[in-house]
């Protein structure tokens, strides 16, 4: 027996709520982060990922007491992520009650925070948001992306990740700018990409359709898999995934 | 009557999630850096995040380490989580770097041995028979987020053992009324919930 492969679910959450299109029954407001947090947990979430998209402080701020109240009801480990630049930005959301926070233009801007951050809290509080995709001008044929995508960083996605875990992210979340929203599958060959050049544990995000898009991507070898819309609007349950890939012969909780 | 817990608050981490855990097992519980506040509690909580150096630093300026070796030495219960399992050790050893702990677990905190660091997610533990907290279903997984861990267990204690790789290390120990954890129970669902309740029963 060892270490379970873990299933993610997303939320996207602006001012405190949780915004694209989530489609519940039974919830009483399927806006309200908390109670979608505690239902993701009950079907069997491993952890929660929360992707802060305010752009004002006050909004954060707004968050952060979401983030808190989720920590009092909902006993797995959390991941918020949005607007991350400083070590103060950590610190205000580990208060909170984040366990992992994650971190994407902040670094990008700043890298030399990743070890600020790593220094204080230790890696295993951070996690590298790599939103990346096919460009063929990079080294590697994968660049970084910024602003949902629409922007060429001018980095290789391979370099970066290497170099960030080097710093000290103690995990890479990564999500195919190309996948995303397609529900077509997780970008399998980028995913085996970044596998190769990082030890830390690896998170295959974006393009999640089906049961069997789970599977592909565990057999590449990530150690969690994410995904927001198949989940928020009912297409599969977690314990759908989870069946799936035990039956594949991977360990699930 | 509730058992009173204290947890002890010496600057690691946040603490409202093991906090709210606790009351909802039924405890009283206090999070509070005063000494003298926590040796009035039935039992007290060592929680821990980081690295064991700035935890030991933090306890050490809290006060803390004499206060757990007087704990312990009068076996009362207490339990130590994740770090705070580590820091009861007698040294952990981060980047080459060897750092006393508070001792009073024998034995060292070193790197696990395996490629994939941190060891993050959820694993199963192997107790050893006659263990009190493990009284959940059979593969019930607990979450683990470290990068060190004591390899072997001390053996005057009850260890159970979890598996990383090919690498197996200290996920529990047992000794009298000190118990301690290298996971979290406090974000591990139900297996956490079910842990400290049993934890709380035998006060």
């Amino acid at each position: 027996m060892s270490v379970a492969l873990r299933v993610i679910p997303c939320l996207d959450v602006h001012d405190g709520r949780v915004v694209k299109g989530v489609n519940f029954q039974n919830l009483r407001d399927a806006g309200d982060p908390v109670e979608l947090a505690a239902r993701y947990s009950a079907e069997g979430a491993d952890e929660l990922t929360f992707l802060d998209i305010s752009a004002s402080s006050d909004a954060r701020a707004t968050t952060r007491d979401m983030v808190a109240r989720c920590a009092e009801t909902v006993f797995i480990p959390l991941t918020v992520g949005g607007g991350v630049r400083s070590v103060a930005d950590v610190d205000a959301l580990l208060r909170s009650g984040a366990d992992k926070v994650g971190i994407n233009t902040g670094a990008l801007a700043n890298p030399g925070v990743i070890d600020e951050i790593a220094a204080v809290f230790g890696n295993q509080v951070l996690v590298l948001s790599l939103d990346a995709r096919r460009e063929p001008g990079m080294a590697s044929g994968y660049g970084v992306t910024t602003h949902g995508g629409r922007k060429s960083a001018g980095i290789d996605a391979l370099a970066w990740a290497r170099e960030a875990v080097e710093r000290g992210v103690g995990e890479v979340l990564l999500n195919s700018m190309d996948a995303d929203g397609t529900t077509d599958g997780y970008d399998l060959e980028m995913t085996a990409a970044v596998r190769d050049v990082v030890d830390v544990p690896l998170i295959a995000s974006g393009g999640a359709g089906t049961v069997e898009h789970f599977v592909e991507a565990a057999r590449v070898g990530v150690d969690a898999l994410l995904a927001a819309s198949v989940f928020h609007y009912g297409t599969l349950t977690i314990s759908q995934v989870k069946a799936g890939l035990a039956e594949a012969g991977f360990e699930v909780r | 009557m509730n058992r009173r817990v204290g947890l002890f608050d010496y600057g690691s981490g946040n603490l409202h999630s093991a906090a709210r855990a606790f009351a909802n097992a039924g405890a009283d519980v206090s999070v509070t850096s005063d000494l003298g506040e926590l040796r009035r509690q039935d039992a007290l909580v060592v929680p821990g995040v980081g690295a064991f150096a700035a935890c030991m630093r933090g306890l050490t300026q809290a006060g803390g380490v004499d206060l757990i070796r007087e704990w312990v030495a009068a076996d009362r219960p207490l339990l130590g989580i994740c770090v705070g399992h580590q820091i009861l050790f007698e040294q952990g050893t981060e980047h080459g770097t060897v750092t006393p702990g508070v001792g009073v677990l024998r034995g060292s905190v070193d790197t696990l041995p395996a490629r994939r660091l941190p060891h993050m997610g959820w694993n199963t533990v192997q107790p050893a028979d006659g263990m009190s907290l493990f009284g959940g279903p059979a593969g019930e997984r607990f979450y683990f987020v470290h990068s060190y861990a004591a390899l072997t267990g001390p053996d005057d204690a009850l260890v159970a053992t979890a598996e990383h790789e090919d690498g197996r290390f200290v996920a529990a120990v047992e000794r009298g009324n000190l118990a301690s954890t290298q996971f979290h129970p406090e974000k591990s669902g139900e297996a956490g919930a079910h842990l400290i309740a049993t934890w709380l029963r035998k006060l």
